[in-house]
C-alpha cells in the first residue's frame, strides 16, 4: 500500500515537471500547427545552459533554470527563423522533418563542446523528507515549485495580458487574428521564445533529479509527445493533465514492468487514447 | 579498396530498398514516417532470430520480418488513419523508439544490447568472404530491382493514382469515393513491409544486428536520401540512396583529416553535417536531383472544332 501511495507521489511530482515541456510543445504546435520535435534539443540545450550557469557561474538550482529558460528560449527563436519558419509553407510535415534534422544538428553542437560524459549539476546534499512512511527529496520539492510557478506565470500571461490574448487570438483563428491586426509573425516568435524556454526549464529539472548529456531532451521525448496527445495536442490544460497521467502512470507501470519501460508507457498511453479518443482527454482546443 | 566498394554499394543497395519503401508513403501517398528504422529492425531482428535460433530457412526468416513489419505498419497506419498527419509523425517517431528499448531490453530473446551475432548468410563459409561479398551485392541488387520495379508498376497504375490523390487531398480522394482509409493502411503495410525486406537482408549480411545499428539517425539518412533523389520519384530514391552513402562516407574522410579532434567530436560533426544537408536540400532543391514527373495520360488527339473550353 505504502509502496503504491510512494509510487503515486513519484508519478505527481514527475508529471508536474513533464508537464512543462510538453506546454512548450502543444502551445506551439497550437499556433504554429506543427510538431515542432526541436523540443528535445531546446530541452537539452536550456539544461546545459542551466548547467554552466550553476557550476561555472555559481548560481543555486533555482536561479540557474531561469538561465535555461532564457538561453532556450532565445535559442528556439534563432532556429526557427533560421530554420523552420521558411520551410512552413510547404507544409506541416516538411517542417516537421526539418524539425527531426535540426533536433541532430543541435544535439551535435551540444556534444561537440561538452562531449557524450554524464555530467551533475552542484547541488547542496540534503537528507530527504520522510512522512507518513512516504520520502521525499527537497530537490524534488524544489523542482515541483519550479514547475509550478513556471505554469501558473504561463497562465497569468495568457489569461490576463494583451499579447497572451493575441497568442490564443492566432491559435484559435490566425485568419480572424490578421484581419484584427496581430501582427502573426511577432506571435508566433513569442511562442517559440516562450514554448522552447519552458523546454529548456523541463529539460534542467529532470537534470536536477540525475544528471545530463546531449540525449538528455531526446530520452524524455517520448514522454512529452504522449503527454501532450493524451491531453489533446494544442490544448495547454490538456498538456498539464496528459502529464500527470503520463507521470502517475508511468511509475505506476513500475509495479508490473521493467523500469526500462517506462517511456514505452507513454507510446501504448498514445496508441490507447487515439484509439478511443482522438482528440484527446480534454480535446484538441487551444486555451 | 575493392572489397571497401563492393560493401559500400551493398549498403547503398540496402538504403535504396529502405528510400523505395519510404517513397510509396511519402512520396506517393503523403504519410510520414519519421521511424523508418523502427520497421528496418523489425525485419532485421525477426528474420535473425527465426533462422538462427529457430532454424528457419533463411527466405522463411525474410517473408516472417516483411509480414511483421507491415502487420506493425498497418495498425499504426490504422490508428491514425482518420487523423492530421501529425499524429503519425509522432507516433512513428515513438514506434522506433519502443522497438530499440524492447531489442534493448528482452535480453532473453534478443540478447539486449550485446546484440545478435553469427546471423546465417547465403553460402556464408562454403565461398570466401570477398564471394559472399559479391553473390550479396548481386542479392542486394535483384531485391532493389524487383522492388524498384514493383513500385514503378504501381506509381504507373490507376492504384498509385489514388495514392496521389490521396496525397494531394484526401477530401476529394473520399468524395470520388475512394476508401482513403483502406488504401492509406494497405500503402503503409506494403512500404513497412519493404523495410523490413531491408532489414532482414542487412541482419543476413553483416550477420550482426544490435539495437545501436537502429538509431534515429539511419532515418534521417533515409529521408536525405529520398528528398535529395526527389520525392515521389522511385529513380530518385535509389540515386538519392547511393548520394546519402557516398556523401556518408566522403564526411567519414574529411572529418578523419580534420586536426586536433577527439572521436567523439568527429562523431559530432558528421552527424552534424548530415542534419544539416537535409535542410539544407529541403530549403534549397525540394524538389530533389530527379523530380517527381507524374505520368501523363496522354488524351486521343482532341476533334480540333476550336471549341472553346
Amino acid at each position: 500500500m505504502s509502496e503504491v501511495a510512494q509510487l503515486l507521489v513519484n508519478g505527481l511530482v514527475a508529471g508536474t515537471i513533464l508537464a512543462v515541456p510538453a506546454i512548450g510543445f502543444t502551445a506551439i504546435y497550437a499556433v504554429l500547427r506543427f510538431p515542432n520535435f526541436t523540443v528535445a534539443s531546446h530541452a537539452t540545450i536550456g539544461a546545459f545552459a542551466g548547467y554552466v550557469a550553476n557550476t561555472a557561474g555559481g548560481l543555486p538550482a533555482w536561479a540557474a533554470v531561469g538561465v535555461a529558460f532564457v538561453v532556450a528560449g532565445a535559442a528556439g527563436v534563432v532556429n526557427d527563423e533560421i530554420v523552420l519558419k521558411p520551410l512552413r509553407p510547404a507544409g506541416a510535415l516538411t517542417a516537421a522533418i526539418a524539425a527531426v534534422a535540426l533536433t541532430i544538428v543541435l544535439e551535435n553542437v551540444v556534444r561537440f563542446v561538452w562531449g557524450n560524459d554524464l555530467r551533475g549539476y552542484d547541488l547542496p546534499i540534503r537528507r530527504d523528507w520522510q512522512w507518513a512512511g512516504l520520502r521525499i527529496g527537497p530537490q524534488q520539492v524544489e523542482n515541483l515549485a519550479i514547475a509550478v510557478l513556471a505554469m501558473a506565470a504561463l497562465f497569468l500571461f495568457l489569461a490576463f495580458t494583451r499579447t497572451g490574448k493575441a497568442m490564443r487570438a492566432v491559435a484559435d483563428n490566425p485568419m480572424l487574428a490578421g484581419i484584427k491586426g496581430i501582427n502573426a509573425d511577432m506571435v508566433g516568435r513569442l511562442v517559440n521564445f516562450v514554448g522552447m524556454g519552458l523546454a529548456g526549464i523541463g529539460g534542467m529539472l529532470l537534470g536536477l533529479d540525475t544528471s545530463i548529456d546531449p540525449l538528455t531532451g531526446f530520452r524524455v521525448i517520448l514522454s512529452v509527445f504522449a503527454a501532450a496527445v493524451v491531453g489533446g495536442l494544442g490544448s495547454i490544460p490538456g498538456a498539464v493533465v496528459g502529464a500527470l497521467t503520463i507521470g502517475v502512470a508511468e511509475e505506476l507501470s513500475l509495479l508490473s514492468l521493467a523500469p526500462a519501460y517506462r517511456t514505452a508507457v507513454g507510446f501504448a498511453a498514445i496508441l490507447v487514447v487515439l484509439t478511443l479518443r482522438p482528440r484527446g482527454l480534454l480535446g484538441e482546443r487551444a486555451y | 579498396m575493392e572489397g571497401y566498394l563492393v560493401a559500400m554499394a551493398t549498403f547503398a543497395a540496402l538504403y535504396a530498398l529502405l528510400a523505395l519503401g519510404l517513397n510509396l508513403v511519402w512520396g506517393m501517398t503523403g504519410m510520414i514516417n519519421l521511424g523508418l528504422v523502427g520497421f528496418y529492425a523489425v525485419g532485421a531482428y525477426v528474420s535473425a532470430l527465426l533462422t538462427k535460433k529457430a532454424g528457419w530457412p533463411m527466405a522463411a526468416g525474410v517473408l516472417a520480418g516483411m509480414l511483421l513489419a507491415a502487420m506493425a505498419g498497418a495498425a499504426l497506419a490504422l490508428v491514425t488513419a482518420r487523423l492530421r498527419g501529425d499524429y503519425l509523425a509522432i507516433i512513428t517517431l515513438g514506434f522506433s523508439e519502443v522497438v530499440r528499448l524492447v531489442a534493448s531490453n528482452e535480453i532473453w530473446l534478443t540478447n539486449g544490447t550485446d546484440g545478435i551475432s553469427g546471423i546465417p548468410g547465403p553460402w556464408r563459409g562454403q565461398v570466401t568472404p570477398a564471394t559472399f561479398n559479391l553473390i550479396y551485392l548481386g542479392l542486394a541488387g535483384v531485391a532493389v530491382a524487383a522492388v524498384y520495379l514493383a513500385m514503378q508498376r504501381v506509381r504507373h497504375s490507376p492504384y498509385g493514382r489514388v495514392l496521389r490523390a490521396i496525397r494531394d487531398d484526401d477530401q476529394v480522394a473520399a468524395v470520388a469515393g475512394k476508401p482513403v482509409i483502406a488504401f492509406k493502411v494497405e500503402a503503409f503495410a506494403v512500404s513497412a513491409a519493404v523495410l523490413g525486406l531491408a532489414g532482414a537482408l542487412y541482419g543476413h549480411y553483416t550477420s550482426y544486428i544490435a539495437p545501436e545499428g537502429f538509431v534515429p539517425l539511419i532515418s534521417i539518412y533515409i529521408v536525405l536520401a529520398l528528398t535529395a533523389g526527389g520525392t515521389g520519384s522511385n529513380t530518385g530514391a535509389v540515386v538519392g540512396a547511393f548520394l546519402v552513402v557516398f556523401f556518408l562516407e566522403s564526411t567519414r574522410f574529411v572529418t578523419a583529416a580534420l586536426p586536433g579532434l577527439k572521436p567523439v567530436q568527429v562523431a559530432a560533426v558528421r552527424e552534424f553535417l548530415i542534419g544539416a544537408s537535409l535542410i539544407v536540400v529541403l530549403r534549397v532543391r525540394p524538389a530533389g536531383l530527379v523530380p517527381e514527373r507524374l505520368p501523363r495520360h496522354v488524351p486521343p488527339a482532341a476533334p480540333a472544332t476550336g471549341a472553346a473550353r
